[in-house]
């Protein structure tokens, strides 16, 4: 599904990620962990496509394609999603709007027919009462006046609908409380399907106890220093950084 | 919202403009340039009674007395307009005495209409919309007749009300907009051609929105319609003013006067979509938009309330204002203004509270893209006897790209120690995280910018009628086509 070899990226100038390979296949759930400043949410802005992230080396290959010479909403077309860190408030946009143009967009990108209000609408009620939004947060201007577990539930809402087949998710657990938790992990879980891949990228174990995830990582100093199963999650949490001898802790 | 048909319908367009197609009709036309003779042959052509060509020749005999006093204040630069290189009057040509119905219209003239999405047999019926089209510089069609007959409303030509309405005409033309108002104004006093003549008999609250369509289709003539609408007491109206202009590449002069009166109780909704060509990307062709707007709440907890979506002209210069002369009376003023490319748009409102516990509300929004200059001019005064006075003005500039201008300059005259006047302001760029957001989510960069812009307008689009909402909104996507990437 998704192969990255010896990628290097700058922002700003200064290089984040430093050769970083990973292969991801169709129906795994991969976990990045690793300290602050060691590239995350670097990687996380390569794969969107985010201007400004420059890639100097390496390539990805998505579902046989050079990603990286995609658009961002060419990615977002082909399956890639992105649950963002940090969700951006899009005053005056309906959220009910902003998700029908983008669930069009996709749909018709695949040669679907595009839905009408109604049928949109339908289909959206499904989808919140599986993250648990109520029609008055949807009809908010995106992410607008929400707190931070409500811009996270709308994310899980936009991947719901979307179906991506990869799910990179950035940190989508950081400062949610225990029902938002659940609702994350939910999610995850429910789109874990042999034809889909998912990059759950954290900082704590609390998410993987309940998205188990098949192989994690650890990113330091912007390459993978370590790899093993979901036993390498618990060892960080038992060891930190530092006892597993990354240069960057 | 702007949606993915809306981002076919852009992509669609490429570099044209929509409407840049002209109908090739025989005109009658005024010699070129501007003196006495010409003003009579406008009012001959007319038919109209001597009062009318008298106070046309005033209004002309004091714009030459200001010859050097076009106004030069507004945050736009043209080059000089050589007033006397114009031709002031130029009218379809039509067999008889004009159409008595639309199968009498001019078959070409309907295939305009066409083109431009106004069937007018079908939209009138379809949307409940009254139409009297302008073609050029005289109207042609009136629908509905019957339908406003029933409520006792007049809406006709101008020049139709000059003959039929004499008295009505006498008594408020002029009124609200003096001839000696300004330069502009003068100008098109003495050279109108044509515009709505609009009265709403008293205690009538007309359910159907009235609309006129003006359409720009001579080289080389500039356009001075004349509006006038009066809402008499307990009366509603709400009209629609639209416009769309064929591609050209000499400059064209626009200079339109429209008065509103409303009485006692009464209330007067005007909207806007102004999308005339602004010209290219270079800056070359494009019409000058200089109108001069201006409501009277004459009595008693009367309303008059502008709302305008302004996306074209190559220079906009226009400030729709309420004079707020009934106690009680509310003025309301909700503008988009839109400019990319080289546009200039100086435009906003005045407030003139005259009357005890007068309101006014003013909320703009505007938009620079590409190298345009976007200017907000606006005045709150207050006069001394309007005890109890309430403002609140509401500003957001939204930039797109790093070389273009906003600019907002808000005048308050308060001289009343009673009054309130908020003024807020804002101005902003449109964040790279919200264009990755929406891209994220399968976007193109330009519908993300429609839908961001779209949201940002949000407040004014949301009081425009809902059939020109929408119009609208596709308007907000089209001007900013080239402005990303």
């Amino acid at each position: 599904m998704l192969k990255i070899e010896n990628l290097h990226a700058t922002v700003d100038g200064k290089e984040v990620l430093k050769g970083l390979t990973l292969e991801i296949k169709a129906g795994e759930v991969h976990a990045i962990m690793g300290p602050n400043g060691s590239g995350k949410s670097t990687l996380s802005y390569v794969l969107a496509g985010r201007s400004g992230y420059e890639v100097t080396q390496g390539t990805v290959i998505y579902k046989g394609k050079d990603l990286l010479a995609m658009a961002p909403e060419e990615r977002a077309r082909e399956g890639v999603f992105l649950a963002f860190q940090y969700p951006v408030e899009i005053p005056g946009v309906a959220g009910t709007t902003f998700l029908k143009a983008a669930y069009n967009a996709i749909r018709k990108h695949r040669g679907e027919k595009e839905l009408d209000a109604m049928q949109f609408l339908k289909l959206l009620r499904e989808k919140q009462a599986l993250v648990g939004m109520k029609d008055d947060m949807v009809r908010r201007a995106v992410n607008s006046g929400f707190s931070g577990g409500e811009k996270k539930r709308f994310e899980m809402l936009q991947m719901a609908l979307l179906e991506p087949s990869l799910a990179i998710l950035d940190e989508t657990d950081s400062g949610l409380d225990i029902d938002a938790l659940r609702v994350v992990s939910e999610n995850i879980n429910r789109l874990r399907k042999p034809d889909v891949a998912m990059l759950v990228i954290t900082h704590y174990q609390r998410l993987l106890d309940l998205v188990v995830p098949d192989i994690v990582h650890v990113l330091a100093g912007g390459r993978i220093v370590k790899t093993g199963d979901k036993s390498l999650a618990l060892e960080l949490e038992r060891t930190g950084y530092a006892g597993i001898g990354t240069q960057a802790a | 919202m702007a949606d993915a048909s809306t981002a076919r319908q852009v992509a669609d367009l490429g570099d044209r403009y929509k409407y840049g197609f002209h109908t090739d009709i025989e005109e009658d036309r005024a010699p070129k340039g501007l003196n006495e003779d010409v003003i009579r042959f406008i009012s001959a052509k007319k038919n109209e009674p001597a009062w009318m060509l008298e106070w046309r020749l005033k209004a002309y005999r004091h714009w030459l007395t200001l010859e050097h006093e076009e106004p030069s204040w507004a945050k736009v630069s043209y080059p000089p307009i050589d007033y006397q290189d114009s031709t002031y009057y130029s009218a379809p040509k039509n067999p008889g005495d004009g159409p008595k119905s639309l199968d009498e219209v001019d078959p070409k003239l309907l295939e305009t209409y066409e083109k431009l999405g106004i069937p007018l047999r079908e939209r009138g019926i379809l949307a409940g919309v009254a139409v009297d089209a302008v073609f050029d510089s005289v109207s042609v069609a009136t629908t509905f007749k019957k339908e406003l007959g029933k409520h006792g409303v007049i809406f006709c030509p101008i020049s139709e009300a000059v003959q039929t309405h004499p008295e009505l005409v006498k008594k408020y033309l002029g009124s609200v907009v003096p001839v000696a108002d300004n330069f502009f104004a003068a100008l098109n006093s003495a050279v109108f051609t044509d515009g709505s003549f609009v009265y709403i008999p008293k205690g009538v609250r007309f359910p159907m929105e009235l609309s006129t369509y003006f359409r720009i289709n001579a080289a080389n003539t500039g356009q001075f319609e004349r509006t006038l609408i009066i809402a008499d007491e307990g009366s509603y109206v709400s009209y629609l003013e639209g416009c769309t202009a064929p591609m050209r590449d000499e400059n064209q002069l626009h200079a339109a006067v429209v008065e509103l009166i409303a009485l006692d109780d009464a209330e007067i909704k005007y909207s806007t979509v102004q999308n005339w060509y602004p010209g290219d990307a270079d800056g070359k062709g494009g019409i000058y938009n200089f109108v001069t707007k201006r409501g009277a709440c004459r009595g008693r907890n009367s309303k008059i309330s502008w709302t305008q979506v302004e996306t074209g002209s190559a220079i906009t210069w226009k400030y729709p204002s309420c004079i707020l002369q009934g106690d009680n009376s509310v003025g309301e003023f909700y503008s988009i203004a839109i400019t990319n490319n080289m546009q200039q748009a100086d435009t906003g409102t005045k407030m003139i509270h005259i009357g005890k516990n007068t309101k006014s509300r003013i909320i703009s929004k505007g938009i620079s893209a590409g190298r345009a200059q976007n200017t907000y001019r606006g005045l709150v005064k207050i006069m001394p006897k309007a005890d109890g006075a309430r403002n609140f003005t509401q500003c957001d500039s939204l930039l797109i790209g790093d070389k273009c201008g906003a600019h907002t300059v808000p005048y308050i005259e308060a001289r009343n120690r009673s009054a309130h006047v908020e003024h807020e302001a804002t101005t902003s760029k449109i964040s790279e995280d919200q264009l990755l957001y929406c891209r994220q989510r399968g976007l193109s960069e330009e519908d993300s910018m429609a839908l961001i812009v779209n949201g940002f307008c949000k407040e004014v689009l949301q009081v425009l009628p809902m059939e020109f909402a929408v119009e609208a909104q596709k308007l907000v996507a089209i001007s900013l086509e080239g402005s990303v990437g």
